[in-house]
């Protein structure tokens, strides 16, 4: 089990950024660090909670699969899909390399 | 000619608007040239607009006129002007959900409730601003600056919805869209003086909504009168086979029970938990004064202990972040939105990364961080997990409650507007804000605010929330329209004829 005494430490902080793809800078890793402790001691609350036989909700309302007939419809066209994109080249998305140096 | 002229047009309610259009008295043109007119005149103030279509207003504003001249009968907001909040797609029409990640970019589809709203010949003005992806109760973590309250300029205008509701309060647009994942409609209504109501979870589609939290997201009406809310929920309500959390049952007929404005014989919860530190004297003052009101009007008050709702802001502020860092994970600068950093020998990763730090603002990163690490193994079962399970208790004490009354009332927020500034780098102080709302969005429930007064201690706005169970939304339009007419009987007008003349 998890502490949630919560501070939390810049190099926490740098972790999280990282699994969130967030590309930092030094002020806001020290900026973050303080602000998240707050918060994280503030909703740690929850923890008072007894809830050990309590069901977890995710969702307002039951949810089920729901399945659309499979007939075709219109979608975008491929010059609608594209109309936004940062860069596009013969008809396709252009996205940076996806592989290492050495790859 | 016509006897109404421009600044007559833009204080009427939208059901007057409609009926005037109807009747003959001035073309749809003229109203939609009138509203454009006034945000011309007000907007560099109050900056409720992030973008104004006046091509494409006046184009659906002439085609209701062309189609009432051939004879065709319309819907009953034909013609009437609506403020769009910037979450909502509008094809052709920029859309930035108040991010710097979407700056520019252009939809090349309509949500769902766009469709509808251009369907029922409502005339889209143009799109409001908000909060960055609709995180925040101010609307200054805008990447476009803050909205001002049309009240007090100095002042916020709740938020994430503050454009839209700012647009309503300065009489820019008699009707707007909001969006509500704890509290984004009904809290900029309560400190704006205006009408806000967050139906029933599925009641309202959210296919085009930009996603925040999709378990909790749900877009609703905003107006000046109870009555123009229901119109405008009527035309937005029902089931869409594009959202698989779409209710597929009847929308209860709000507009009737908008317009029934009788209480008699309702029961009507306070719950207890709605009261005490953090609220201010003269929002406590006027939220009794309003149950007094009820019980005049023939309403029996019955007292509601709901335990775990003290518990529903922490269970919040981990549920929406977690849902909100898996939602925001779509901005990754490949397929649409902003891409910083492609110098030809960055990766993929290291683009994504160096767009999202240059798009999103401090508080869309605070709440992906702190969804990450709700959702890291090693702290699941302590946060996401166990607030998961308060949740579940939430949802239980609103069942307890609706066991023993029909509705439950409380104030929207606690305080009156505060200053622009006051809470922006105190995270905690901003997300007190939704304290009474953010319980209705857990549960799923239908709940409204309106206009309660203003607090004797400074003068501004105070909300009157109003909580119904699932799917029985017309209640609030029958407890809303009752209290809103009562209220308008005692002071000779509506509240927001108050406001001051910008």
């Amino acid at each position: 089990m998890s502490d949630t005494s919560a501070s939390i430490s810049r190099d926490e902080v740098a972790h999280l950024a990282t699994l969130a793809r967030l590309a930092l800078t030094d002020d806001e890793l020290d900026r973050y660090a303080g602000q998240l402790g707050v918060i994280l001691a503030s909703v740690a609350r929850v923890a008072e909670v007894a809830a050990d036989d309590i069901p977890p909700t995710s969702h307002a309302l039951p949810l089920t699969n729901v399945m659309r007939d499979d007939e075709v419809r219109p979608g975008l066209t491929q010059e609608e899909a594209l109309a936004g994109a940062p860069a596009a080249e013969q008809g396709r998305f252009r996205v940076p390399r996806i592989l290492g140096e050495e790859a | 000619m016509s006897s109404l002229v421009g600044t007559d047009l833009v204080r009427l309610t939208a059901a007057e608007t409609a009926r005037v259009i109807a009747d003959g008295e001035v073309s749809a043109v003229e109203v939609t040239r009138a509203h454009l007119d006034r945000i011309g005149a007000v907007d560099d103030r109050v900056h409720a607009f992030l973008h104004v279509d006046e091509e494409g207003a006046l184009a659906a504003a002439l085609a209701v006129d062309e189609r009432r001249a051939a004879g065709e009968t319309l819907g009953p907001l034909a013609g009437v002007p609506l403020a769009m909040k910037d979450v909502v797609t509008t094809k052709g029409v920029p859309t930035t959900a108040g991010s710097r990640l979407l700056e520019g970019w252009v939809p090349p589809y309509d949500a769902t409730v766009t469709r509808l709203v251009r369907e029922a010949g409502i005339v889209i003005l143009g799109k409001t601003n908000m909060d960055e992806f609709a995180m925040g109760s101010s609307t200054e973590h805008s990447a476009y600056g803050p909205t001002h309250n049309p009240w007090d300029l100095s002042r916020i205008p709740g938020g994430s919805g503050g454009g839209s509701a700012a647009a309503v309060a300065s009489f820019e647009a008699p009707l707007a869209i909001g969006t509500d994942t704890g509290g984004s409609i009904r809290q900029p209504a309560a400190v704006t003086g205006t009408v806000g109501v967050k139906p029933t979870y599925g009641g309202v589609s959210r296919f085009g909504l930009i996603a925040l939290a999709s378990s909790l997201d749900q877009a609703g009406p905003c107006a000046r009168t109870v009555l123009d809310a229901a119109l405008l929920h009527a035309a937005i309500a029902g089931h869409d086979p594009l959202d698989s959390t779409s209710i597929d049952a009847p929308v209860p007929d709000v507009v009737a029970a908008a317009r029934s404005q009788d209480v008699r014989g309702m029961r009507v919860g306070v719950v207890k938990q709605f009261s005490g530190e953090g609220y201010q004297p003269g929002v406590e003052q006027r939220f009794r004064e309003s149950v007094e009101l009820l019980e005049e009007l023939g309403a029996s008050i019955v007292e509601i202990d709901a335990p775990h709702f003290a518990y529903a802001l922490p269970a919040y502020y981990l549920i929406l972040p977690s849902e909100a860092s898996s939602n925001l994970a779509r901005f990754d600068g490949m397929r649409y939105g902003l891409r910083v950093g492609d110098d030809g020998t960055a990766s993929a990763e290291q683009v994504m990364a160096i767009t999202r730090d240059a798009g999103f603002g401090a508080e869309a990163k605070r709440r992906i961080m702190i969804g990450t690490y709700a959702l890291s193994s090693g702290y699941y079962d302590a946060y996401y997990g166990q607030a998961q399970k308060v949740r579940t208790l939430v949802v239980r004490d609103f069942e307890r409650a609706f066991e023993q009354v029909d509705v439950l009332v409380s104030p929207t927020t606690p305080t009156t507007a505060f200053p622009i500034g006051e809470r922006i780098d105190d995270p905690m102080s901003m997300y007190l804000a939704d304290l009474c709302t953010i319980p209705s969005n857990l549960a799923g429930n239908a709940s409204m605010s309106i206009p309660a007064g203003l607090s004797p201690d400074d003068g501004l706005p105070v909300g009157l929330q109003f909580i119904a169970p699932p799917l029985a939304d017309d209640r609030l339009y029958r407890v809303g329209g009752a209290v809103e007419a009562a209220l308008a009987d005692r002071w000779g007008h509506l509240l927001i004829d108050q406001a001051p003349e910008l």
